[in-house]
């Protein structure tokens, strides 16, 4: 194989010249100063295709430091091809330290899941977004959906989630819940599972959320009141699973089904790193909220 | 007793209008093409008032401008000049047709309600009937899904669409229910104020019946003030007190129904009545 | 007290699509109607007595000339007044009555005769007791009640036609042939109808070629011809 010297070690810091890493900041800035709010941004060509995760990383390469230390996971884990060649990306960029414990992380990107352990004020997590628009169900055109988020007319969504009630007895929203930020925008929180979403509610940590194809910034700052919409008598509510993980026996953890080779189905902690952490007695400090408190140990 | 609704010269012109385009047009020129500018004149210079639990119709040809008046009121158009002040929005003290996007859309909501012709603008196939009413009800501030269809089984038991099918879409209704589903949509904030625009055209003969039947009960019950669009002369004389009779975008004549039928002045007005099967 | 006066009242149709035709009507008319007074108003067909009566309730706009009403609300020009200012007044105090039922389809008879009580009032409920008082009084067979007019006979709906316009006590009442199609004993009680009106004050124009009734109603006549008054009698009763 040809080295490619020249090349090779004039790549900018984090991959992203400095001059798109502003605008991709400046635009961060603007999506902490209006919660919820979608904000367009330039999405750069990343050496991966749009959709893959590019709106993380956008996000990752502008805010990461050389003292970060940087952990991503897919789908709750460490281990996924896309997180392992993501991590592997982001660490010959910068040179930065990785991780896979989340307490130690400074810097967290995610697809589909927030830690079960809480998370700081000194840290800051990343979603990737695939569909940055939580009104695109129920309004096909972007002008009618930007107007609509303008005036605040959300009478549509609120039907969407009133007739997926009448037609299946509650609210079927599997991931991707709708909510509403500072009791203004609503906001597609990206593919996490209920069981997260009430995470994201006055929560310590900066959440900020990319959407490469979409080309659209959005953020949840600290301490910002997060609220999935329900009606007054069909209330929110997070995963039931009917039972515990079969590796430790915890409850308060959103689980994954397995088959496993004999045919038996069996419940398993998805968080790859809290798993691994509560498999080897270590001490973890989940999130907390009432939902998951309501949940019998 | 004051106007609940008054309209001072309301335009709504397409294309670039010149400086004379107003005074070339209209039905003396029986044409609303500007013939300098090509600029089209939908309507110019209407002006009425309404009073409340008045019914006011609105009379006239196709391409006379008569739905173009309603929608404009009712902001599913842009006005290119007027004004119109309803009582119930800051007193009557504002034009609402300068009213920011959100405002409008308060007066939609709390203030009108509009009947299509086609039921496919006033209604979303894709919800459930219930949930075509719910959305009038969400956007006045109700969340609780519970009175929410005890509204919409009461709404729809008014306008006698069977409730049993509150949660199937219009799309499997006949054509009389769907508009009887637009009406109990129209209505479900209580409005002042109900436009309806040609909305037995294309209804068989008995359908129509009962649907003018139901409008004219529910005005009787409610109060409502409405304005009746139609090109049929029977539906306004069976509808209204008054009636505006357009033509080229203009209003030729006004007066009391019986008045406009039988002793019509202006010479379309008179070929309109002789038209009367 | 006069309700009514009308000074040199005219009305002529102008015809557009004829060529722009002008038909005349009515010509400098004048009379007065007393509070309380009973006119009948007489003339051959085509002379004018119907285009009169419907100048006096705006569905005529007149050509020339005024009719002043002395409304409670102060004194009108029915000629010039707006269509809201008639619109207040045909439903608190001026009652039209024409000689044929043209009512709305699909209504019943006794909803027909409630409903201009009913829109005063706000009680249906008791609008519809006094609707049923008045067919009865008129003798309507109760089979009737609940049908559609338009299917009864001449005479069935010249019942409805009556009860119709006296049942909300009108102030000024202008009545077409109000016992053309009636029996004798139905012709008594209408009669009677409209002198208990009188009783109250209500002010009457009536159409009629019948001399019977002219006879026990009318406190004066009024003759037509060719659009114009020719002799006023007044009668004593």
């Amino acid at each position: 194989m040809i080295e490619n010297k020249k090349y090779k070690n004039s790549y900018n810091f984090a991959f992203i010249d400095e001059s798109t890493k502003k605008e991709v900041r400046r635009k961060l800035l603007k999506a902490v100063a209006i919660p919820g709010y979608q904000v367009p941004y330039s999405s750069p060509e990343m050496p991966i295709s749009r959709g893959w995760g590019t709106g993380g990383l956008h996000v990752t390469l502008a805010i990461i430091g050389p003292k970060d230390i940087f952990k991503i996971i897919d789908q709750g884990s460490d281990a996924s091809v896309n997180a392992c060649n993501l991590r592997e990306f982001v660490q010959a960029m910068t040179g930065c330290k990785t991780t896979y414990d989340t307490t130690e992380a400074t810097l967290i990107q995610t697809r589909h899941r927030i830690t079960e352990e809480e998370l700081r004020e000194d840290q800051i997590l990343v979603f990737q977004v695939p569909m940055p628009e939580p009104l695109r169900s129920v309004e096909r055109y972007e002008y009618r959906t930007r107007q609509m988020h303008g005036e605040a007319d959300y009478a549509k969504m609120w039907v969407s989630l009133y007739e997926s009630y009448v037609r299946h007895g509650g609210i079927m929203r599997g991931a991707d819940y709708p909510v509403k930020v500072n009791g203004r925008y609503i906001m597609a929180p990206s593919p996490i599972p209920r069981w997260d979403v009430p995470n994201l509610n006055q929560a310590k940590t900066l959440y900020l959320f990319g959407a490469g194809r979409e080309k659209r910034l959005y953020a949840v700052p600290p301490h910002t009141t997060v609220e999935p919409l329900e009606f007054e008598d069909v209330r929110f509510a997070i995963e039931k699973f009917d039972s515990l993980c079969y590796k430790t026996g915890y409850r308060r953890a959103f689980l994954d089904e397995l088959y496993l080779d004999d045919g038996s189905r069996q419940y398993v902690i998805n968080d790859s790193n809290f798993l691994d952490k509560i498999e080897q007695g270590g001490e973890v400090k989940p999130f907390i909220n009432p939902y998951i408190q309501q949940i019998e140990l | 007793m004051s106007a609940l609704l008054r309209v001072r010269n309301l335009t709504k012109i397409y294309g670039e209008p010149g400086e004379r385009t107003l005074e070339q047009t209209g039905p003396e020129w029986n044409s609303n093409i500007c013939p300098e500018t090509d600029s089209i004149v939908a309507c110019a210079g209407v002006s009425f008032d309404l009073y409340p639990g008045e019914v006011l119709g609105i009379v006239g040809e196709s391409g006379s401008g008569k739905s173009t008046v309603v929608k404009l009121l009712y902001f599913d158009m842009e006005k290119t000049a007027g004004s119109a002040w309803l009582r119930p929005y800051n007193d009557g003290r504002t034009n609402m047709l300068e009213a920011s996007g959100q405002q409008k859309r308060y007066i939609r909501n709390h203030l009108m309600g509009t009947v299509y012709q086609n039921p496919r603008d006033g209604l979303n196939f894709s919800f459930s009937s219930g949930g075509n009413i719910a959305e009038k009800l969400i956007m006045a501030g109700s969340l609780h899904v519970g009175s929410i269809r005890e509204r919409a089984s009461f709404l729809l038991e008014k306008t006698e669409v069977p409730v049993r099918r509150m949660d199937d879409t219009p799309a499997s209704f006949s054509g009389g229910m769907q508009q009887r589903v637009q009406i109990a949509k129209a209505i479900a904030n209580n409005p002042p104020l109900l436009f309806l625009d040609e909305v037995t055209t294309g209804l068989d003969v008995s359908v129509q019946a009962k649907v003018l039947d139901l409008i004219r009960e529910l005005q009787q019950e409610l109060g409502i003030a409405m304005i009746v669009v139609s090109h049929d002369l029977s539906v306004i004389r069976m509808l209204t007190d008054r009636t505006l009779v357009m033509k080229h975008g203009r209003v030729v004549e006004s007066g009391l129904t019986d008045q406009i039928l039988q002793d019509p002045q202006h010479a379309y007005t008179q070929l309109l009545v002789s038209s009367l099967l | 007290m006069n309700i009514v006066e009308v000074n040199q009242l005219s009305k002529t149709f102008e015809l557009h699509i004829l060529h722009d035709k002008m038909i005349p009507a009515l010509h400098d008319i004048e009379f007065d109607i007393a509070e309380g007074e009973i006119i009948g108003l007489t003339g051959k067909s085509g002379s004018g007595k119907s285009s009169l009566m419907k100048c006096l309730y705006r569905t005529y706009l007149a050509t020339g000339g005024e009719i002043l009403y002395y409304s409670r609300g102060g004194v009108i020009n029915l000629v010039k007044a707006s269509d809201h200012e008639i619109i207040a007044l045909r439903r608190s105090e001026i009652r039209y009555c024409s000689q044929f039922l043209s009512v709305i389809p699909r209504v019943s008879a006794i909803d027909v005769v409630a409903e201009p009580l009913a829109r005063t009032e706000k009680n249906r409920d008791l609008a519809r007791s006094k609707a049923k008082d008045l067919l009865e009084a008129l003798g309507l067979p109760t089979a009737l009640w609940d049908a559609f007019p338009v299917t009864f006979s001449g005479g069935e709906q010249q019942r409805i036609n009556v009860a119709r316009a006296i049942i909300a006590r009108p102030r000024l009442l202008l009545i077409d042939e109000p016992t053309a199609s009636l029996d004798q004993r139905t012709k008594d009680v209408v009669i009677g109808l409209i002198r208990d009106l009188k009783q109250e004050g209500t002010s009457v124009l009536c159409i009629s070629h019948d001399e019977y009734t002219l006879e026990r109603l009318a406190d004066r006549r009024l003759h037509l011809q060719s659009g114009q008054i020719t002799h006023a009698i007044t009668e004593s009763i």
